[in-house]
């Protein structure tokens, strides 16, 4: 692939031998298929080869956990305080684990050129782009929803609150996931893009988590956080319809 | 139809040489109308029975908050026509807003701070309009970061409209997120002046401000759309006779 | 005149709030004029290079 000399290879070191062994077989079989079976292959590629580094997928929730332990030391072991502050303490923590995760989402793919075979293969790269969001999602965004919960109790919040605290950062980090592709797509071609995409991709992010955590904080109190929740739930569906858009038209960008 | 005037437009010597015919006809009756504002407000405007002459920074924090906001969307308007169709002008209009709209969010921040302590006793308030104005500045940084971060012109100018469309699609969320959250908490009032509808003489300076400054944005336009033109332009012969006067 | 310039009291935050919007149109102008010039210079060493290589 001549286009492979092109800047986006530049940024990255060469090929590691399996993700290309699997790369290549799913890259033509991608080709050939329909659109439906073109995304499900994109899905399982991802998933089967994060499954191999599985090691790497820790990263994030260490990192939300390590954010939740640094709030207590830096304020106060006061449970009744804590539970006060819980709501943005998970929530902050959620948001910078996902940003961090973000990395793994186009990174191996602009490596070994799979993105490229993805742009050229003829297939609706939306579509491709909603596969891989949502495989990134499966891996990240759903296992910090997870750890929030234990977040939270840890900040001395009810068990009570658990399935609110699960429900709302589970769709909220829907959300965060969709807007997190398209600067991660905007931002491929560049270095030691790490603070830079966090730049781009934060503000886009506080109507989630001014949703996010209201509803986190009404679970806490016990009391009804539909209102929040639908909130947040109309942005996750506003991603699902345009994030995927504007990541494919970012991505063909990136690899001019 | 007859589409050369629109092709005019999108044709670079044809755009530097107009923007350089234009920009007095700009800057000139901007700076009347702004004095004129200044007068009218500083001078001429009753003093405000709830806020005294403390009001009077509505006229210079009400024109950067009304251009911070009008040039983002201009800068997204441009850049998506740069994207859907391609012309490198529109691109170059995208790319002049930027730093003009950023300056100007500061001094709406800065302006609003300055308003903020004697009205409600503190510098910072984490009101609607101010924290909007705050995420606004974030956004034109993010657009100017990604422009800065990548090499090639094409490329840069390519990503960042996608940038700043998407960014113009979410200014209007984050604003009623932001109110939305604020009114959960049962903040202090805005800067709201203590009538409900403002004399004439206290309005008409501020149309003249607003109407001013919308003046001097378009003359620095094209001021510096003449420079980002001639930086995505490769051909010689047009730029030869231009850049050796 | 200096009920002016005392602004009913508020004067420490009227006119620190007028410079600064003065300040930011003054750089707005000088930084719009030197990014031009820059242009014009760049382009005028494009043109020589060019011209060398000929």
């Amino acid at each position: 692939m001549s286009r492979r000399e092109g800047t986006v290879a530049q940024a990255f070191p060469p090929i590691d031998a399996s993700s290309a062994a699997v790369a290549a077989s799913t890259a033509a079989g991608i080709r050939r298929a329909g659109a439906l079976e073109a995304a499900r292959l994109a899905l399982l590629r991802d998933l089967q080869l994060a499954f191999r580094k599985r090691g790497q997928l820790v990263q994030p929730l260490a990192f939300f956990a390590m954010v939740t332990l640094l709030f207590p030391l830096a304020i106060s072991p006061e449970l009744s305080r804590l539970r006060e502050l819980a709501p943005g303490v998970v929530w902050v923590g959620a948001l910078l684990g996902s940003l961090l995760a973000l990395e793994f989402l186009f990174r191996d793919d602009a490596h070994d050129g799979t993105l490229e075979q993805y742009a050229l293969s003829g297939q609706s790269l939306t579509a491709l782009m909603f596969a891989k969001t949502f495989a990134h999602w499966l891996l990240t965004g759903l296992p910090l929803a997870l750890m929030a919960p234990l977040a939270a109790l840890s900040l001395g919040v009810a068990a009570t609150a658990i399935p609110g605290i699960l429900l709302s950062v589970a769709v909220g980090s829907v959300a965060l996931s969709l807007i997190g592709s398209i600067g991660a797509a905007l931002t491929l071609g560049i270095k030691r893009s790490g603070a830079l995409l966090s730049l781009l991709t934060l503000p886009l992010s506080l109507p989630v988590l001014i949703f996010g955590a209201r509803a986190t904080q009404l679970a806490i109190h016990g009391a009804s956080l539909l209102a929040p929740l639908e909130l947040l739930g109309a942005l996750a569906v506003l991603g699902i319809t345009l994030a995927p858009l504007a990541a494919a038209a970012a991505v063909r960008i990136s690899l001019e | 139809m007859n589409w050369t005037w629109f092709h005019r437009f999108a044709s670079p010597p044809h755009v530097y040489a107009l923007a350089a015919r234009l920009t007095p006809w700009f800057a000139w009756p901007a700076a009347l109308l702004i004095l004129a504002g200044l007068w009218g407000g500083l001078v001429l405007a009753p003093p405000d029975y709830q806020q005294g002459d403390g009001f009077r920074i509505l006229y210079v924090h009400a024109p950067s908050a009304w251009m911070s906001l009008m040039v983002y969307v201009t800068m997204a308007v441009a850049a998506a026509i740069g994207l859907i169709w391609r012309i490198k002008v529109a691109h170059a209009v995208a790319a002049s807003c930027a730093p003009i709209g950023a300056s100007f969010t500061f001094a709406a921040l800065v302006t609003g701070a300055l308003w903020g302590q004697p009205m409600w006793g503190t510098y910072w308030e984490w009101d609607p309009r101010l924290t909007s104005e705050l995420v606004l500045l974030f956004l034109y940084l993010g657009y100017m970061g990604l422009r800065a971060g990548i090499e090639d012109t094409q490329r840069a100018d390519r990503a960042s409209a996608v940038l700043a469309v998407v960014g113009v699609v979410n200014v209007p969320i984050i604003h009623y997120s932001v109110t939305w959250w604020n009114s959960l908490h049962q903040a202090p009032s805005v800067m709201r002046l203590a009538r409900p509808a403002m004399p004439v003489a206290m309005l008409l300076p501020l149309l003249l401000m607003l109407l001013g400054f919308t003046l001097f944005f378009i003359a620095l336009l094209l001021v510096r759309l003449r420079g980002e033109v001639l930086a995505r332009e490769r051909a010689a012969s047009w730029i030869r006779e231009v850049v050796s006067t | 005149m200096r009920a002016f310039f005392d602004m009913g009291g508020y004067a420490a935050f009227v006119w620190p709030a007028y410079a600064v919007t003065l300040a930011v149109v003054l750089l707005n102008i000088l930084w719009a004029h030197r990014a031009l010039e820059r242009s014009r210079n760049e382009a005028r060493r494009r043109l020589q290079i060019q011209g060398e290589r000929r």
